[in-house]
């Protein structure tokens, strides 16, 4: 049987690949029962089988995160930057208070799935193992402080009823192609796609993949909202497998922060953000891209830039590579 | 052998032949493949900027001075911090933030094509840049060129260790003139080497994603490798083409 995992359509590779296996079978089942007969059963099943789960790298270990590009845009409350938002999004996330996270029932809510790439961790990969087939079920992203475990079941297990439990981590599924590790996110909880306050739909969609190349580890995200985002939000992001074991587990410890039990939800009115222009002013940035207007994703917006756009003042303050986050003044 | 044994044997080997020619290479068999018809993905076609990281360092030019993100050396500081684009220009060195460390980072449109069965081809738009990535035999030719901004590249096709098919490309790129990783002018030097993988990856939308991951080593001006993956949305043709030269300043 031709397993598709991740809910398209098999490719006709695939298909044709899976046809030949069918005709193989077929004409195997027709043998004399013979010593060489079943030993080309036996050579033809090994085949067969490991077609299905074949493993093109080694991911299992330890990834440490490359902190030379900016996935987390997470320095001023509001930084859009790279998001193609609709209008909705945009209201809610300019709504959006950061001290709701000092509310004590929120304060260990954690990030959905795709704070893997915009997060600042590591990746801890382990593999459960079938003990009787000795087969790959699933491969384990180990969970961070206020990151939930991401289990990538590789075992061809359905995809839950559409009306199944949403949660921050949801169900992910995956099989091995063309090189990568290719793997789909549904069935997420309402969240966030950027820690600003960037809304996501439990309607949303993750799919994944996952690049070796020697010691690099690039994992490609692309995110799709029918909703809030109204073309994918794609990130890809670098790791260097790490010699040392990487251990990012600790235990969310709610504690009193300024806000009582009972009070509002902290929120601004969206046009009363007194962030909005922050990003703006400190970098001289169009409003439109900070604010996630999809245009400004593509070469045209650049040119059509090119004569308004002055450039800020000379860097006097942590400019270098250990100032990884925005200068706030 | 009988009927039946022979057409197992047949099935036998055309099942073990399906399963391992891809992980055999395409150095396996007896005559060498060209680049071309070894390929186990497909490259051509035009591809378009999708420009959702590092926005504030590709999008527009960062402030003089301002390197984040970026494993600069001391050697390079000096640099960085004297950025005189008008010299560059006055120079003929407007360039250098085109160059091949830099040149999939710059949002622009990519056309990539079979220059010929050795050589694959990539034009920029953004910069009217030229990349040319050679595959074994061609790359002896090109070995003894001069440094140039976009060096000399050779490629090699990695196939994926699976029944599926598929692959990567990988080129390493050296004998580069001297240029900025950052439009403002943070550098590498002559010694720099780039090393890229293009993999490729189906959009739900029925389009494709290019992804390039970057690799700038350098021992002159960076204390460590510098690694980005800019992506790509495929186009289906050249219809917004936009050829723009090179500049200091934008």
């Amino acid at each position: 049987m031709l397993i598709n995992l991740v809910g398209g359509e098999a490719s006709p590779a695939r298909a044709a690949g899976a046809s030949m296996r069918r005709r193989c079978a077929a004409a195997l089942f027709r043998l004399p029962r013979s010593a060489g007969g079943r030993a080309a059963i036996a050579v033809v099943l090994v085949v067969l089988t490991a077609g299905q789960a074949w493993a093109q790298f080694d991911f299992t270990g330890s990834w440490a995160p490359l902190a030379t590009e900016d996935v987390q845009n997470d320095s001023v409350p509001v930084d859009y930057l790279g998001l193609a938002l609709t209008d909705e999004a945009r209201v809610r996330a300019l709504s959006y208070d950061e001290s709701q996270k000092s509310m004590i029932e929120r304060q260990c809510a954690g990030w959905g799935a795709a704070y893997m790439v915009l997060g600042p961790f590591g990746l801890r990969v382990t593999s459960q193992t079938d003990p009787v087939t000795n087969r790959v079920v699933s491969i384990t992203i180990g969970a961070w402080e206020d990151w939930n475990e991401m289990v990538i079941w590789m075992d061809g297990r359905p995809r839950p009823s559409e009306h199944a439990l949403h949660t921050q981590a949801g169900f992910t599924s995956g099989r091995w192609e063309g090189g990568a590790l290719a793997a789909r996110t549904t069935h997420v909880k309402a969240g966030f796609i950027r820690k600003t306050g960037v809304p996501l739909t439990d309607q949303a969609t993750i799919d994944w993949r996952f690049f070796r190349h020697g010691d690099v580890l690039t994992v490609l995200m692309v995110a799709t909202d029918p909703v809030y985002l109204v073309e994918p939000e794609i990130v890809s992001k670098g790791f260097r497998l790490s010699r040392t074991p990487l251990d990012y587990r600790a235990e969310c410890v709610t504690g009193y922060e300024g806000r009582e039990p009972g009070d509002s939800v902290p929120h601004f009115p969206p046009d009363q953000n007194p962030f909005a222009d922050e990003f703006v002013n400190l970098y001289h940035l169009p409003r439109e891209a900070v604010l996630g207007f999809p245009e400004t994703l593509y070469p045209e917006y650049r040119k059509k830039i090119r004569n308004t756009y002055v450039p800020p003042p000379a860097c006097t303050e942590s400019c270098g590579v250990a100032g990884n986050f925005v200068l706030r003044r | 052998m009988s009927a039946p044994s022979a057409a197992a044997a047949a099935m036998v080997l055309l099942a073990l032949t399906g399963a391992t020619a891809v992980s055999a290479g395409p150095q396996g068999a007896a005559p060498a493949r060209s680049g071309r018809d070894a390929a186990p993905i497909d490259l051509t076609g035009y591809w378009v900027s999708y420009v959702t990281e590092n926005w504030r360092y590709r999008m527009v030019t960062p402030a003089k001075g301002e390197y984040r993100r970026i494993p600069a050396s001391p050697a390079a500081l000096p640099l960085i911090n004297s950025w005189d684009p008008a010299a560059d220009e006055r120079v003929g060195s407007q360039c250098k933030s085109f160059g091949a460390g830099a040149i999939m980072s710059v949002p622009g449109r990519f056309h990539i094509t079979w220059q010929d069965a050795d050589t694959l081809r990539i034009d920029t738009d953004a910069g009217t840049q030229t990349r040319l990535f050679h595959f074994p035999a061609g790359a002896t030719r090109a070995a003894a060129a001069a440094p140039s901004w976009q060096g000399v590249s050779t490629a090699t096709w990695e196939r994926a260790n699976g029944p599926d098919g598929g692959g990567s490309l990988r080129v390493v790129t050296s004998n580069l003139r001297a240029g900025y990783l950052r439009k403002n002018g943070v550098p590498y030097s002559e010694r720099a080497t780039v090393t890229e993988h293009f993999d490729i990856a189906p959009l739900a939308d029925g389009g494709r994603l290019l992804l390039v991951t970057t690799i700038v080593e350098d021992p002159v001006y960076l204390t460590g490798p510098y690694i980005v993956s800019p992506h790509f949305k495929s186009e289906p043709d050249g219809s917004k083409w936009d050829p723009t030269p090179c500049s200091s300043t934008w």
